[in-house]
């Protein structure tokens, strides 16, 4: 009898307990936001964070790149194809081909370590998918920085003299709340 | 136009006219419910779990019931082969038909009651156990093992929870001396400690009685953590497995409206129905003012009593079948008797 009782008064304040947690969460939607609407909106990205490299550019929204190659030789995986020539007029080499196998790359950072003008830099691309592999296993980071100058209004888009044919691959739509993307310190 | 309104004012006519109007409200009332519960559940369900709940339809999700209701009517209502054709169509219609019955007898305001039945109690609880035997006849009609299962759970679980609860009930009529539902509000006008919940001269274990009452509404509605007839996680969706479209929406709408009927009777014999505790401050104020308070009264206590009901679903995880019995017979019927038996010694014998 003595034990039942107990029973019943212990399961009671139990329910209770448990019933107060539940107001508790609830209430504090009202207090502070809940999470992100995700596709709507997204979190800050990290500053360290590391999605596939892409070019850096100076003021008037060219590439420091100039083609010497190091992060070429550096890469673990093989996954960078540098070329480059001189162009008439100009003091340093700069990049006429520069692509990124991002299938294959593991995101070590050895490419923007070396590289002796700090012309690459981690994007905070994470919002990646795509129907066809050629999307990613050959990202024309050149192009990508033309296509970012151009939506800054640095630089008008160039004339695609210099940039090899391609079957127009689909550029992935980045979401709308990242941030700008600034070169690493 | 104003000759129109005296033409249908007199008597034969009026008498038309109210019905039709109150019956259009009833219908109205039960499927607005029915859609927006809906999304105050999903939005309770996701706040308690710190989501946003549905956000892309309308501002908040607020479109989001209609968007789902006309889903619902364009989908096929499919009927298996081997069903029990008849009573698989009918079952709908015999959960729909009483749950919206018991809107009829109740009070919402002190000029808003449909239809003021002398036994207007006996009445709700006659169309509420109805419920039971329409959800029985559509898992049995339905030849599933799933639904036959869940049909057999709610049959125990229903017998089991009537007891208690009209056990309660004859504890409160015996605390009002009526059964009509506006003398029982009628009853605990003026102060708020009139309301029944606080008359504890009559009845010191009101508060138990009040708690018995709402477990066994829980039960009787078959909300969680008692919902023994859509136990998804082992029985498919219960009695509802085999039924699509708009007749499985109308098993949905009766649960939600079987609630509504539920928390107003709460309100109703607990909580002072439209009265809002404060009489004598208001007395000085037009009869229709008056009737407005107590219409926006009666429906906070209806919702802030729904709104628990929801509260809990998202709180406790479902009972153990045999849980549930043990529940009943062992506790609730138990304090149930003492507390009846302490009420009419307190009234009858002192």
């Amino acid at each position: 009898m003595k034990k039942s009782f107990k029973e019943i008064v212990g399961g009671a304040v139990s329910l209770v307990t448990g019933m107060r947690i539940t107001l508790d969460q609830f209430l504090k939607n009202f207090r502070k936001d809940h999470n992100v609407p995700y596709p709507h909106a997204t979190l800050p990205i990290p500053d360290r964070y590391r999605g596939h490299i892409i070019f850096t550019n100076d003021e008037a929204g060219q590439s420091t790149c100039i083609a010497c190659k190091s992060c070429e030789k550096s890469c673990p995986s093989d996954c960078i194809v540098v070329e480059g020539e001189k162009k008439e007029g100009a003091k340093k080499k700069s990049a006429t081909i520069f692509e990124l196998d991002f299938t294959k790359c593991s995101l070590c950072g050895s490419c923007v370590e070396v590289c002796p003008t700090d012309a690459l830099m981690f994007s905070k691309r994470y919002n990646l998918a795509s129907t066809s592999k050629a999307v990613y296993s050959k990202i024309d980071l050149i192009k990508d920085l033309e296509t970012r100058m151009a939506k800054q209004g640095l630089r008008q888009p160039a004339p695609a003299q210099t940039a090899p044919i391609q079957p127009a691959p689909v550029q992935p739509t980045e979401p709308q709340q990242i941030p700008q993307e600034t070169p690493q310190q | 136009m104003s000759a129109v309104i005296e033409f249908l004012g007199q008597e034969p006519y009026w008498s038309f006219v109210r019905l039709a109007l109150f019956l259009g409200g009833v219908a109205a009332f039960v499927g607005l419910n029915a859609a927006y519960l809906v999304w105050v559940e999903r939005k309770t369900a996701a706040y308690v779990q710190r989501r946003p709940g549905p956000m892309e339809v309308g501002p908040q999700g607020l479109i989001q019931p209609i968007a789902d209701a006309v889903k619902l009517l364009s989908k096929q209502v499919l009927v298996p082969p081997g069903v029990d054709g008849v009573l698989f169509r009918i079952a709908p219609v015999l959960i729909m038909t009483p749950a919206m019955m018991c809107f009829v007898a109740l009070p919402y305001g002190s000029a808003l009651v449909p239809a003021d039945i002398d036994l207007g109690l006996l009445a709700l609880f006659a169309f509420a156990s109805i419920n039971v035997m329409a959800l029985m006849l559509g898992a049995w009609s339905s030849r599933n093992k799933f639904a036959i299962i869940s049909a057999a759970r709610v049959v125990s679980q229903n017998i089991a929870y009537e007891i208690p609860m009209l056990l309660t009930i004859v504890t409160i009529v015996l605390m009002s001396g009526s059964l009509n539902l506006s003398e029982i509000v009628g009853k605990q006008s003026g102060w708020f400690w009139n309301w029944n919940i606080f008359q504890l001269h009559h009845n010191p274990l009101v508060w138990l009685s009040f708690l018995t009452f709402y477990i066994c509404m829980l039960a009787e509605t078959n909300r969680a953590p008692f919902d023994m007839a859509e136990s998804e996680s082992e029985l498919v969706a219960g009695a509802f497995t085999e039924y699509a479209g708009m007749s499985f929406g109308v098993f949905f709408m009766a649960e939600y409206a079987n609630i509504v009927v539920g928390c107003s009777l709460a309100t109703v014999l607990f909580f002072g129905g439209w009265n809002i505790g404060l009489g004598p401050l208001l007395g000085s104020a037009p009869a229709w003012v008056g009737a407005l308070v107590g219409l926006a009264a009666f429906f906070a206590k209806l919702y802030a009593l729904i709104f628990t009901v929801i509260w809990i679903r998202w709180t406790f995880p479902r009972t153990q079948f045999y849980g549930l019995l043990n529940l009943s017979w062992k506790i609730l019927i138990p304090v149930a008797l003492v507390t009846l038996w302490l009420t009419s010694f307190l009234l009858k014998v002192i």
